[in-house]
C-alpha cells in the first residue's frame, strides 16, 4: 500500500509521464486533423483559476503541419524557460476552446520533475 | 354522432352523445406543420379495438377531447386545437403493437413549461380503457417551442471553460456509503478523491438533509475539501451538492448557500423533485453562475417497460428544455447495461444541436435544438478501470465518467483509486488521439500504463479485465 504524494497537476494529460516531443507531435497532429487551431501560451504560475495565460505570438491559423507548432513551442521554451507552457486548440466551428495540455514546466529542460 | 359536426359547421347544431373519436382525430391526410409538436406513441390496443380508433382516442384524450360531446365545443374552433393522429405503423415482430404518430398544434401548450407539456401529452391518456398499454417513444419539439425555454443553465462549452477541462471526458465519483456518514467524515472522502485526480465528487441522490448529516454541515465540510484539493493539485474541483428538498423555498436556500461557499455546481433530482422545481432551479443557476447536475431517480419506474410508460429519450429531451448541465444516461458497459445504439441516440439528443431521424437508434423525429446549450452525458454505475477504453470510445469527450466503487474500492484508498482512474483515462485519450483503436487495443493501453502507475496496477489486479463486447443485443 502506498500513500499518494501531494503533487501539482496541469489538467489534461498531466497524469501521464511527461510527454516527449515525439508524443507532443502526435497530439498536435490530432489537433490539426480535427481542424483545431493550435496556439502556444505561457504563464509564471499555474493557479487553477488563472484562466488566461499569455499568448505566445498569435494562434497558428495557417499551420498545416506539426513542425511549425513544435518550432513555436521550442522558441517559447527558450525565451520563457522559467514559465509553464501549454498548447491549446481552438474550434472555430463550435466557437470554443477544445484542447489544452502542458508541454513545459519552469526550470526543466526536458519536462522532468514529474513523479513518474 | 361525431365531432365532425363541430368542424366549423355552425349550422349543424348541437347533438348530445358519446364520442366517436375516429372521425375527428384520425387524419391520415394531415401534413404536420413545422410548428406542431409531434409524438410517437407505442400503442397496444385492447383486443378487438381497431388501431385507427385507438390512435384517434390517444390523440383526442391527450389534446382537446373528452368522452362525450359538450355544447361548449361549439363555441370554439376545434380544428385549431385538436391533436391529430396522422400515421400508424405496425411494430415489426409484434402482432398487436403500433407506433401512432400524433401532431399537436403549438397553441395547446404554455410557453416554457415542461410541466404543462407533459400534463397534456402523458396525462389521462395513459389510463385510457381502450388501451392495453401505451408508451411515449419520442417527441419532436418544434423550434418555435424550443425557443420559449431557457434550457441548460450553461451547457457543455461554458462548463469546460469555467472548470478548465479540455479534450477529455471528466471524472466523477459518488461518495459511499450513501447514507450514514457524518459531515466531516464525508468531506474527508471527498477531499481524498479530488486530490487523487477526480474532477468531481457527488452526493448520492438520497442524501438530502438527514439526522446523521444536515445539509449545511455537509456543504461546509465539502467546501473545505474542494478548496484544499484545488490548492494542492492546481486543478479546478467540484462536488455536486444535492439541493433537492421538500419545498422549492428550501431547495433555493440550499442552492444560495452553495453559491455563498463559492461552489461551482449543485445537483437536483428532476423526476422526484418535479419539472417545476427543476426549471426554477435551472433559471436560478444561470442567473447565479452555478452549474447544475441532474440525477434521474425514479426514471426506471417510468421508462423500463418496453410497452408502457415513457422512453428515457423523452425524459432526456424534457430535461434539456427544463434545464440541466449534466444528466445520467447509463453506461452501456457497466452493471446497468443499456442497448448501445438507443443510448447513443438519446446522448446525441442531449448534446448535439441538430439530430437527424434514425429509427435504428430510436430517434423517431429529426430534432433541431436551435442553439440551445447541450447537456453533458454522465455514465455512472458499476464501472472500473478496465471499462475505461470502451467508455471513452462510446461516450467521447463530452461526458462525465463516474466511478463510485471503482474509486472508493481501490485497495489503497480514495486518492490512489482516483489516480488510477485518471491515469487510465488519460492513457486512453492519449492513445485515441494518436490514432490507436480503443475497442481493439484497450486492454493493451491499460496494461502499458500499469507499467509506470502503481495505483493503476493495483486497481487492475483487484478488478478483472473485461471483454470489450460492443455488440449488445439491439432492442429498439
Amino acid at each position: 500500500m502506498k500513500t499518494l504524494p501531494k503533487e501539482r497537476r496541469y489538467e489534461t494529460l498531466s497524469y501521464l509521464p511527461p510527454l516527449t516531443d515525439q508524443q507532443i507531435e502526435k497530439q498536435l497532429n490530432y489537433c490539426l486533423q480535427m481542424g483545431y487551431i493550435p496556439a502556444v501560451e505561457f504563464n509564471e504560475t499555474s493557479e487553477p483559476e488563472a484562466y488566461y495565460w499569455t499568448m505566445w505570438k498569435l494562434p497558428l491559423f495557417g499551420a498545416n503541419n506539426t513542425r511549425a507548432v513544435l518550432d513555436e513551442i521550442q522558441a517559447c521554451r527558450s525565451e520563457y524557460g522559467n514559465c509553464f507552457i501549454r498548447v491549446v486548440g481552438f474550434d472555430n466551428v463550435k466557437q470554443c476552446q477544445a484542447v489544452s495540455f502542458i508541454v513545459h514546466k519552469p526550470g526543466s529542460k526536458n519536462n522532468s520533475g514529474y513523479r513518474y | 354522432m361525431s365531432y365532425s359536426q363541430t368542424q366549423s359547421k355552425s349550422g349543424a347544431g348541437y347533438d348530445a352523445g358519446v364520442q366517436d373519436y375516429r372521425l375527428t382525430y384520425y387524419a391520415p391526410d394531415y401534413t404536420p406543420r413545422d410548428t406542431d409538436i409531434l409524438a410517437a406513441f407505442r400503442m397496444t390496443p385492447q383486443p378487438g379495438v381497431p388501431p385507427e380508433e385507438c390512435a384517434a382516442a390517444v390523440a383526442a384524450e391527450s389534446s382537446t377531447g373528452t368522452w362525450t360531446t359538450v355544447w361548449t365545443d361549439l363555441l370554439t374552433d376545434m380544428d385549431r386545437y385538436r391533436g391529430r393522429c396522422y400515421d400508424i405503423e405496425p411494430v415489426p415482430g409484434e402482432d398487436n403493437q403500433y407506433i401512432a404518430y400524433v401532431a399537436y398544434p403549438l397553441d395547446l401548450f404554455e410557453e416554457g413549461s415542461v410541466t404543462n407539456l407533459l400534463t397534456s401529452l402523458v396525462g389521462n391518456v395513459f389510463g385510457f380503457k381502450a388501451l392495453r398499454a401505451l408508451r411515449l417513444e419520442d417527441l419532436r419539439i418544434p423550434v418555435a417551442y424550443v425557443k420559449t425555454f431557457q434550457g441548460p443553465p450553461h451547457g457543455i462549452q461554458v462548463e469546460r471553460d469555467r472548470i478548465n477541462k479540455y479534450g477529455r471526458p471528466m471524472l466523477g465519483c459518488t461518495i459511499k456509503p450513501k447514507l450514514g456518514l457524518s459531515a466531516k467524515n464525508y468531506g474527508r472522502a471527498v477531499y481524498e478523491c479530488l486530490r487523487g485526480g477526480l474532477d468531481f465528487t457527488k452526493d448520492d441522490e438520497n442524501i438530502n438533509s438527514q439526522p446523521f448529516q444536515r445539509w449545511r454541515d455537509r456543504f461546509l465540510f465539502v467546501a473545505d475539501a474542494i478548496h484544499k484539493s484545488q490548492a494542492e493539485t492546481g486543478e479546478i474541483k467540484g462536488h455536486y451538492l444535492n439541493v433537492t428538498a421538500a419545498t422549492c423555498e428550501e431547495m433555493m436556500k440550499r442552492a444560495a448557500y452553495a453559491k455563498e461557499l463559492e461552489m461551482p455546481i449543485v445537483m437536483h433530482d428532476f423526476l422526484t423533485g418535479g419539472f417545476t422545481a427543476n426549471t426554477t432551479l435551472a433559471h436560478w443557476c444561470r442567473d447565479n453562475g452555478v452549474l447544475l447536475h441532474i440525477h434521474r431517480a425514479m426514471h426506471a419506474v417510468i421508462d423500463r417497460q418496453k410497452n408502457h410508460g415513457i422512453h428515457f429519450r423523452v425524459l432526456a429531451k424534457c430535461l434539456r428544455l427544463s434545464g440541466g448541465d449534466h444528466i445520467h444516461t447509463g453506461t452501456v458497459v457497466g452493471k446497468l447495461e443499456g442497448d448501445r445504439a438507443g443510448t447513443l441516440g438519446f446522448v446525441d439528443l442531449l448534446r448535439e444541436n441538430y439530430v437527424e431521424q434514425d429509427k435504428s437508434r430510436g430517434v423517431y423525429f429529426t430534432q433541431d435544438w436551435a442553439s440551445m446549450p447541450g447537456v453533458m452525458a454522465v455514465a455512472s454505475g458499476g464501472i472500473h478501470v478496465w471499462h475505461m477504453p470502451a467508455l471513452v470510445e462510446i461516450f467521447g469527450d463530452d461526458s462525465v465518467l463516474q466511478f463510485g466503487g471503482g474509486t472508493l474500492g481501490h485497495p489503497w484508498g480514495n486518492a490512489p483509486g482516483a489516480t488510477a482512474n485518471r491515469v487510465a483515462l488519460e492513457a486512453c485519450v492519449q492513445a485515441r488521439n494518436e490514432g490507436r483503436n480503443l475497442a481493439r487495443e484497450g486492454g493493451d493501453i491499460i496494461r502499458e500504463a500499469c507499467q509506470w502507475s502503481p495505483e493503476l496496477a493495483a486497481a487492475c489486479e483487484l478488478w478483472k479485465e473485461i471483454k470489450f463486447e460492443f455488440d449488445t443485443v439491439d432492442t429498439i
